[in-house]
């Protein structure tokens, strides 16, 4: 696998670690790797996995800092990509009418039938890359291209929390109700995040996730 | 928001450095002690009273049951830091005993203090000989940011722009960004990022080029392009100034950025 890599540093004590080109489940099996192996080293404050890419944050005082970008090179090219001890969730879906205001124009956009929308949502096997934006907000990988539809032009100020929406390329659900540019096509009950649990957000990185139509639900 | 000033008063009344205080943004407040409670005041200079006494910022005292503070209008700053020896009795959610107002977590109840709210506080240890006043960073001049992974991305005249303009800090700003009024500042570059790591005292540039420093309740993750990244030691004088108020940056190297985080841990 060609190592087409930059790292850089990000803040006096955060560097950063990017793959250029389009973004795989391959690769960032390879980021989960890099994550695991920055946890388990000593003065790491947070590490933070993105997009096929990694930061890691150090504690002001931890020696040998200065080489962090380096670090983050030389385990890279040494690292395969790994599984993750992983789960497959099933997120019931209202979706459509006042839950799924933006179903119709995701429809229109792709030229398909709102119910075609729902039924091909609801066929794909979303793999969650990584956590981020809002507590517990998973970004899932495996929407079906011909279901991609660009962001609102205009955000909305407030998206209810358990929106499920469609942004370019990706779907997801707002864990909590928050400004939002994407086209929301249903709602889930589900909750997503609580501080009280052992693990707080629902969804890990390396999960499975299908969309279910609560409607066919019995 | 400006963490040293919170770690200073902290560090004056004896507690961890984690210990809850109270954020007073842009006081007037009135807070009466219904026990003796030994206090610092750090951040913004507000005029604060004692049962009518002034008590500076940078300064400790003994409230006694009874007393009132008083806070008026910031004479400088924007947020004053109120400290307690002890700390104030909020639970640590996820390692922290901070509040984060967008979902309501941690803290006091989850939300801005109101009136009337009585807060406990911690039982105090012992404590040592301590300072009763301290020297507070200086809040004039510059913001000294480091250039971003993205800053030569911009065109030279935004870069050279930033540098010479004032920028005005909207109304539109909070906990979560500081959104900047300025000259707009165009990107030549148009590929879009991947989703990565976001942070405080980030810079990101939106595609219609006005910037957002992000502040201490920033989002996890986010993809706009990244114009600077405001350093360590300059956080905190950005988090004084209050929305409607002005800025002007200055360009600073990583290496000059980590002496100074380094000598703010040394000094506190």
């Amino acid at each position: 696998m060609p190592d087409d890599i930059r790292t850089y540093w990000l803040s006096e004590t955060a560097a950063m670690l990017e793959t250029t080109g389009a973004s795989t489940l391959d690769t960032q099996r390879r980021i989960w790797k890099l994550a695991e192996q920055f946890r388990l080293r000593p003065h790491v404050r947070e590490v933070v996995p993105g997009m096929n890419n990694l930061s890691v944050e150090l504690d002001p005082a931890a020696p040998h800092a200065e080489d962090l970008p380096d670090q983050l090179r030389e385990i890279w090219s040494n690292s395969s990509p790994t599984t993750l001890e992983s789960r497959q969730m099933d997120i019931p879906v209202e979706y459509g009418d006042e839950a799924g205001p933006d179903l119709d124009e995701v429809a229109r956009h792709s030229g398909l039938s709102p119910a075609d929308v729902v039924r091909m949502h609801c066929a794909g096997l979303y793999t969650v890359f990584f956590l981020g934006f809002l507590p517990g907000f998973a970004y899932l990988g495996g929407l079906d291209p011909r279901l991609a539809t660009p962001r609102r032009r205009d955000p909305r100020v407030a998206v209810p929390a358990g929106s499920v929406g469609i942004g370019g390329e990706q779907t997801g659900v707002y864990p909590w109700t928050s400004p939002g540019g994407w086209q929301l096509i249903g709602r889930t009950s589900m909750r997503l995040f609580d501080s009280a649990w052992a693990s707080p957000a629902l969804l890990s990185a390396g999960d499975t996730v299908r969309f279910v139509d609560a409607r066919d639900r019995s | 928001m400006d963490r040293l000033s919170l770690m200073i008063g902290n560090g004056l009344v004896g507690n961890d450095l984690g210990a809850a205080g109270l954020e007073l943004c842009l006081p007037p407040a009135v807070i009466r002690f219904d026990a003796d409670c030994f206090i610092a005041l750090t951040g913004a200079e507000c005029r604060a009273r004692l049962d009518g006494v002034a008590l500076d910022s940078g300064c400790s005292a003994t409230a006694k049951s009874g007393m009132t503070l008083e806070f008026a209008a910031a004479a400088s700053g924007a947020r004053a830091y109120l400290c307690v020896a002890g700390g104030i009795d909020v639970p640590l959610v996820l390692g922290s005993r901070s509040t984060d107002l967008h979902t309501a977590m941690g803290g006091f109840q989850g939300r801005m203090i109101r009136r009337g709210d009585v807060l406990n506080i911690l039982p105090s240890l012992p404590r040592k000989h301590m300072a009763s006043r301290t020297a507070q960073p200086l809040s004039a001049g510059p913001i000294r940011v480091m250039a971003g992974p993205e800053f030569e991305e911009f065109d030279p005249q935004s870069r050279k722009a930033f540098f010479e303009s004032r920028w005005r800090v909207t109304p539109q700003s909070n906990r979560m960004g500081y959104r900047l009024e300025g000259p707009t500042l165009a990107r030549m570059a148009r590929y879009e990022l991947k989703s990565h790591a976001v942070f405080c005292g980030l810079i990101q540039v939106p595609p219609g080029g006005a910037p957002i420093a992000l502040m201490a309740d920033a989002h996890a993750t986010g993809g706009y392009p990244r114009f600077a990244m405001v350093i360590a030691a300059d956080h905190g004088r950005l988090a004084q100034v209050a929305p409607g108020g002005s800025i002007q940056f200055e360009l600073c190297t990583r290496k000059v950025a980590v002496q100074e985080l380094r000598s703010n841990l040394h000094a506190h």
